[in-house]
């Protein structure tokens, strides 16, 4: 499957990568390569296999419903750029 | 051209859980910004959700209820997206294989018509946090409270037809989550909220029109609000030539609009995928049953019974099922028995939906506060039944019970409140209202028949309205018949 350049500025603005114009025709190649290769599974037979969400066996493990976290505010926003009244501030987001 | 309204809702309920979805923080509301967001709520490296059991049996709660299929094998997905309320950059969702599967709910859309709504899935997810906007100059403020609260996403086929469809049937979902427990119902803090997508066709064509979905709706009010307005401006569209747009749109209670959000659009990629640190959640059947035999009688079974049981009225029923509380202290009522018998279940309903429901809603309480309780209310209405006081007057000792601790039977002792029901007594007081009204006397035997209430007013006045209704009637007509 080839990707086009529209494809590749699509998917770095939806992981919020910034890319210079170009980088943009080698990740193109790049990616086009890994999708082909993943793309020969397409051709295994797989009517009758369940669908795996998830390798191995394991399965959830639940706890009970109890508080057991304690307010850990000030340590938690002590990294953050900007925090004010107990809030993280971020530049606005505008609805 | 006439025009059919598609409509399927979206409904989120927040499940009342002590603790988070996926962390030990407390889910409790109004706390100080960010003091219930604990490192695994803020996305910090390292850390890996745990389920909360209790989500899972509140699933497992709405799928009993619902007639729903329940999935063995659920699994978690992640939904990405970029938000500053979101920390992690992907909500914990559930996508392919929801815990929920297809269900139904028959409501009643009005008096005699009942319609049943398919629902699709539900499934678990965790809430975001909460932007303010207007705190501070230039900067979006951030709470993380809220992020991590275990919701339940409902789902409806797109089975509903008019507004009042919809409001009929979120009304019924919201009463049903309450019943089983599972969510307080709280829509003025965002405990329950709707999205409703929207759309039109040309009566008789079976393809559906393009939706709108209204984001956000946190009133039964607003729901039909909204769902009217944008039905309008999807015809205005279509009939003026125009297309709708597929898109979400935000509905502005002040302007009574919906407006297009057209910030979202572009991000309408999420890219799901499994959550790789959550393995699939595998409920087993002894969990399911487990869960069953911890519920209470089912609304829809209950309601029946009422009515065929107890040869109530179905919106007698209705009122009465509103709230489980309700439904429950009709029940004692009636298992009260004051003088070795029942109470007549119709009497007891027009009373708790009637008196009791208005006093309530009047003193701003709810049922559990109510100072009268089925005990006393069952021997005021055995008063009633058995002809000691009328309806009226009881209307009078309810009152007094409320104020007071003091039991029925005492107050209409006290206060002289038994009915006369004594004949020559009650004949008595006509004699004294006849000869106090001759002109009027005359009137009635010239026939204005109508009259006869004034009759009926005066002597009751006279009695401090304690003479047998019905009584009272009978012996007043006998005698202006003699003239």
């Amino acid at each position: 499957m080839a990707l086009s350049t529209d494809d590749i500025r699509q998917i770095a603005h939806l992981a919020r990568i910034g890319l210079d114009e170009s980088a943009i025709e080698p990740l193109r190649d790049d990616l086009s390569t890994v999708l082909n290769l993943v793309e020969q599974l397409n051709a295994v037979d797989t009517a009758g296999v369940e669908p795996m969400a998830h390798p191995g066996n394991a399965e959830l493990r639940l706890r009970e419903d109890k508080v057991s976290e304690q307010d850990q505010r000030d340590a938690l926003q002590a990294p953050a750029p900007a925090t004010e009244q107990g809030y993280f501030l971020v530049p606005r987001v505008i609805e | 051209m006439s025009w059919e309204t598609v409509i399927g809702l979206e409904i989120h309920a927040q499940l009342a859980t002590r603790s988070k979805i996926f962390s030990g923080a407390s889910t409790a509301f109004g706390a100080e910004p960010n003091t219930q967001a604990c490192a695994v709520d803020l996305g910090l490296p390292g850390v890996l959700p745990v389920v909360n059991a209790d989500v899972v049996r509140m699933a497992v709660r709405f799928a009993l209820a619902t007639d729903a299929a329940i999935t063995q094998r659920s699994q978690f997905a992640r939904k990405n997206y970029f938000y500053p309320d979101l920390p992690k950059g992907y909500q914990i969702s559930q996508m392919a294989l929801p815990i929920v599967g297809e269900g139904a709910v028959t409501v009643t859309v009005s008096e005699g018509e009942e319609k049943t709504i398919n629902i699709t899935r539900a499934h678990l997810e965790e809430d975001a946090g909460k932007s303010v906007h207007d705190l501070f100059n230039g900067q979006t403020a951030i709470d993380l409270n809220r992020a991590g609260t275990p919701l339940l996403e409902i789902v409806s086929e797109p089975d509903m037809r008019s507004a009042a469809e919809a409001v009929a049937y979120a009304r019924h979902i919201h009463a049903l989550v309450r019943y089983i427990d599972i969510c307080d119902g709280n829509m003025q803090e965002g405990s329950f909220r709707c999205d409703a997508n929207v759309s039109v066709r040309p009566s008789g064509q079976s393809e559906f029109g393009t939706r709108a979905e209204i984001k956000n709706l946190n009133s039964f009010r607003f729901l039909e609000r909204a769902i009217l307005f944008e039905v309008e401006r999807q015809i205005d569209l279509l009939e003026s030539g125009h297309s709708v747009v597929q898109e979400t749109r935000l509905y502005d209670a002040d302007n009574d609009e919906t407006r297009s959000m057209r910030s979202k659009e572009e991000a309408n990629d999420y890219r799901y995928f499994p959550d790789p640190d959550l393995p699939p959640l595998v409920v087993e059947s002894s969990f399911i049953d487990e869960v069953r035999s911890t519920m209470p009688e089912l609304p829809k079974i209950r309601r029946a019974r009422f009515i065929e049981e107890h040869k109530l009225t179905p919106s007698d029923a209705d009122a009465l099922m509103s709230d489980r509380v309700n439904a429950e202290y009709f029940e004692s009522v009636i298992a009260q028995k004051p003088d070795n018998k029942s109470v007549s279940p119709k009497l007891a309903a027009n009373w708790i939906n009637g008196e009791l429901s208005g006093r309530l809603n009047k003193e701003n309480l709810s049922l559990q506060d109510s100072a009268v309780k089925p005990e006393r209310l069952a021997q005021l209405l055995a008063r009633i039944e058995d002809g000691t006081i009328s309806g009226k007057i009881a209307k009078q000792v309810f009152d007094e019970m409320w104020s007071s601790q003091a039991n029925a039977d005492d107050i209409i002792e006290s206060k002289g409140l038994k009915q006369i029901t004594d004949t020559s007594a009650i004949e008595a007081m006509i004699d004294d209202v006849i000869a106090a009204n001759p002109s009027q006397v005359a009137e009635y035997q010239g026939g204005k028949e109508k009259l006869l209430s004034f009759f009926v007013g005066a002597v009751m006045k006279a009695s401090k309205g304690k003479a047998n209704p019905g009584q009272l009637n009978q012996l007043l007509r006998d005698r202006l018949k003699k003239g």
